[in-house]
């Protein structure tokens, strides 16, 4: 019997991804743990893998259709030596009509009619392409959408269960900024590129961000010399391991700025737990673990994985795991349990050479800070100048969950840290 | 003390409805009613009318009995049985209302509450009904579902002999053989065709130049027509100047807009009926002891029924126009939703309140009328469809009727559908779920009717506001 491919449930809030690829094609023989197909997620793309040794035997939704739900039937493999006429959409093709056992993909029809159609004209096939599109919507808010190029897809609806009415439309086209660009498709400077489902969460998260959330801002200078003579002293010292691939002589590790903020970051909010907070509807959720998102730019977009509990961890772990989750995010491979969650995000913008930021709240969390690049500058000390390196931090704090004076603690505490490094040891 | 989540002030139906809804969701609740369970509507209203009307309909057929084959030689009816069965309807459902509330939990507590700010509520014995259980309450939330009352015109005050309020006349000691029906207001028309149907000379003034002035004109003319047909005399814009009591009843002065100021008009009737509107409840409930703000009677309230006090709410007609029974139990329900801070609540569209006046022809409709959509600046669609086209109609011998439909050409949302004919009030809920769905004219088209039914005339009405209907 042929196994079902189907969209995994890759999260437990996962219910729709789009078939991005399919890595073999339809014919072609693949080995058990092969990869299949590729599903694009919300922040990542995520690989399918064969249960068993087989041939690809149908496509059933090809690749770069959108919002495929959980669970949907996207393809067979053939095992042994089955061959095509062994598709439970092949057996009925000769029927008059698909009945509701092929529509759910049940292999065990009981027709034995001869087959000589080609499955890629079944009904079955035809139905089930439909199927991911659906959407709800009221007609007359899909016929006003329609008439204003406003993209149902990017609405959030307001009616039962998320149903899209008249109002949320015309809530978008009063609102104007997405779809203005769209009702302008022809201008010859812009070319239109659709967005994928990592850019629409990344542009409604932020817009719930900066919307719900109300922000403020606390921004003070360190410096950072001593730091980064610590830091220096730290990787001249690192002892050195063959590496397997080029075959040269590798330090194991080498710290960075960033790497050392994760660690004071998490030491800071031991010390002012406050920090460490969700704001929700009917209470506050204090967490009780310390997890960094370390915001990681990617070609698809910013995704922010997790150092979980990292005030529990040394630097050279931080070093080497950040590393790690920058290079899987960057391609696409994360996980959806490696960037979910987090209680306090770092965006460092310094390797731009920006002096300073103001960064929007990754929301559940209550507080992000900006980081700056470190650069030599004139420093009055006691009455004399002086030169020194100074680093910009800027945190945005939710002020529902973090007061003004909670906010300044947390940052003199992490500029504490930041500034004798010696501090973290206490 | 007794103190409760929520105290509902008036068990009519929107305050009984808020209260079950407050129950459902866990509160503790209790509804404070000084006269009867059910209010106005189920007492004195919507029900007890239906009641007599039904019996109205019955002798209207019986003297058609004869296009339908049947000879009926002779037939006689007894006014206070009417009566009688009319309120019984009522008893009925009042105790239903009871039993309603003691399944849900919900403390029923006899008596005129006052509110004393804070939350705190005084209940002093109503007169006449069973003594207060609770001479204090205390309560989270307060819900005001007083409801209203006839508006009184100075120098017209009923005094249930010649000068009938409502509830006079629908509990009538006997047969007047003249009667003035003064507004022409869906109150008004019920009682003309309830009179008019049982034989009595009835005369309806209306001050305005439309019968049922809300409805879209061509339905008013529509029934203007019918009502005159069937011997309602109707005098628009006209009002009453004076009424002179004497031993056989009434000389009614009128004064016509049409004619000089000076020249009136005078009719001698047996009785007549005060139908000109209602003014909210709100007396002796304690609102000086509260921010609470007043507009013309009715209680001011934002989209989610909050006064201007923390955590008193008031629906239904104490609240606002327009008065009608099913306007109050949304409200009662949005209320209570809101205030437990449930999902998707949404403020209540008046555009998707129908309205309907029963009596012969039924009038029914939902949404804009045709005048009121160019004002609003839409460019429509409409669609006609006489029910003398409707197969069903025909079969049935009820071909006086129409059926109208309003859409907005650019979108084809569905604005309004106004309808009248035997049987409309039950037609119109098709047009109401539709609208409340945002349907637009291609799925009323797209939706299989079922053949043969008076509600094809509804399908073929859309069919026809795009040149498509097939049976005209």
């Amino acid at each position: 019997m042929p196994i079902e491919i189907k969209m995994p449930a890759i999260s437990p809030d996962f219910d729709a991804g789009n078939i991005s690829s399919w890595d073999i094609a339809v014919g072609e023989k693949v080995a058990k743990g092969d990869v299949l197909v590729a599903i694009e997620t919300d922040k990542a793309v995520i690989e399918v893998e064969a249960e068993s040794a087989g041939t690809l035997g149908q496509i059933l939704i090809p690749a770069g259709t959108d919002d495929v739900p959980v669970h949907s039937l996207i393809g067979y493999l053939l095992i042994g030596n089955e061959t095509i006429a062994d598709l439970p959409s092949a057996k009925v093709s000769g029927q008059a009509a698909a009945t509701p056992a092929v529509l759910n993909g049940n292999p065990q029809s009981s027709s034995t009619a001869l087959v000589t159609s080609a499955p890629a004209t079944t009904p079955t096939q035809q139905l089930s392409e439909k199927q991911p599109q659906r959407l709800f919507a009221s007609p007359l808010a899909r016929r006003i959408a329609d008439q204003n190029q406003v993209d149902l897809q990017t609405l959030n609806g307001r009616g039962p269960r998320g149903r899209i009415l008249r109002a949320d439309v015309e809530h978008a086209m009063s609102s104007k900024v997405p779809n203005v660009a769209l009702a302008l498709p022809s201008t010859p400077q812009s070319s239109q590129v659709k967005h994928s489902q990592i850019r629409k969460v990344i542009a409604q998260r932020l817009v719930e961000s900066k919307q719900n959330i109300p922000h403020f801002y606390l921004s003070l200078d360190c410096e950072i010399d001593s730091l980064k003579g610590m830091l220096k002293e730290l990787n001249a010292n690192a002892p050195a391991s063959l590496n397997s691939m080029t075959g040269n002589k590798e330090a194991t590790y080498k710290l960075t700025i960033n790497d050392f903020l994760v660690k004071a970051v998490a030491k800071a909010m031991e010390q002012v737990p406050q920090v460490n907070s969700s704001w929700s509807d009917t209470a506050m959720l204090h967490h009780e673990d310390i997890d960094i998102s370390v915001a990681v730019s990617t070609d698809a977009g910013l995704i922010t994985p997790i150092v979980f509990k990292a005030n529990t961890k040394g630097l050279v772990s931080i070093s080497s795991e950040i590393r790690q989750l920058a290079a899987t995010a960057r391609k696409g491979q994360l996980q959806a349990h490696q960037y979910q969650g987090g209680g306090f995000t770092i965006s460092n913008l310094g390797m731009y050479g920006i002096d300073n930021f103001s960064a929007i709240i990754n929301p559940p969390q209550a507080c992000i800070l900006a980081v700056g690049a470190g650069k030599q500058k004139p420093v009055v000390k006691d009455g004399q100048l002086a030169v020194a390196t100074l680093m910009n931090l800027t945190l945005s704090a939710d002020h529902r969950v973090v007061d003004g004076a909670v906010g300044a603690q947390f940052l003199s505490v992490l500029k504490r840290f930041v500034e004798s490094p010696a501090h973290l040891m206490l | 003390m007794k103190s409760f989540d929520l105290v509902v002030v008036g068990g009519g139906p929107g305050g009984y409805v808020a209260a079950i809804r407050g129950a459902q969701l866990g509160m503790s609740v209790a509804v404070v009613e000084a006269d009867e369970l059910g209010g106005v509507c189920l007492n004195w209203g919507c029900i007890p009318t239906k009641a007599l009307l039904k019996s109205a309909e019955l002798i209207d057929k019986i003297k058609q009995a004869d296009k339908y084959g049947i000879t009926v030689n002779d037939y006689n009816f007894d006014l206070s049985k009417m009566v009688q069965r009319s309120r019984q309807v009522a008893d009925n459902l009042n105790k239903g209302i009871g039993h309603l509330l003691k399944k849900n939990k919900i403390s029923i507590i006899y008596g005129a509450a006052k509110l004393l700010g804070g939350g705190k509520l005084a209940i002093t014995s109503a007169t006449g009904s069973k003594s207060a259980e609770a001479k204090e309450l205390q309560a989270k939330h307060i819900i005001i579902a007083t409801g209203a009352t006839p508006r009184a015109i100075p120098g017209l005050e009923p005094d249930g002999k010649f000068i009938w309020s409502a509830r006079d006349a629908m509990t009538p000691k006997h047969m007047p053989k003249s009667l003035l029906v003064m507004g022409a207001g869906a109150i008004g028309m019920e009682f003309a065709s309830f009179y008019n149907s049982l034989g009595v000379k009835v005369t309806v003034v209306e001050a305005l130049n439309h019968v049922l002035p809300v409805e879209d004109e061509e339905i008013s003319n529509f029934a203007a027509k019918a009502f005159t047909k069937r011997g309602i005399a109707i005098k628009l814009d006209t009002r009453v100047l004076k009424v002179e009591r004497h031993k056989g009843g009434l000389k009614v002065h009128l004064n016509s807009g049409n004619s000089p100021a000076d020249a009136h008009d005078e009719l001698e009737v047996e009785c007549m009926i005060s139908a000109v509107g209602v003014l909210g409840n709100t007396h002796s409930l304690g609102l000086e002891n509260t921010a609470i703000e007043l507009e013309n009677s009715f209680i001011k309230v934002d989209q989610w029924q909050a006064t201007h006090e923390a955590n008193v709410y008031a629906i239904g007609d104490v609240a606002g126009a327009p008065c009608l029974a099913h306007k109050a139990s949304h409200e009662g329900m949005i209320c209570v939703e809101k205030i437990n801070g449930i999902d998707h609540v949404h403020p209540l569209n008046k555009d998707l309140i129908p309205g309907c006046t029963y009596g012969s022809p039924q009038v029914a409709s939902v949404g804009l009328t045709e005048n009121k959509a160019l004002a609003a600046g839409h460019t429509l669609k409409v669609g006609r469809f006489p029910l003398s086209a409707s197969g069903m109609a025909i079969a049935s011998g009820d071909t006086e009727g129409l059926i109208k439909t309003v859409f907005d050409a650019d979108t084809g949302e569905l604005l309004g559908a106004h309808l009248i004919g035997a049987d409309v009030t039950e037609l119109i809920q098709g047009f109401v779920v539709a609208k409340n769905m945002e349907t637009t004219e291609q799925e009323l088209m797209d939706t299989v009717f079922a053949h043969p039914s008076i509600s094809e005339a509804m399908h073929e009405s859309v069919l026809d506001a795009y040149s498509r209907a097939i049976h005209i």
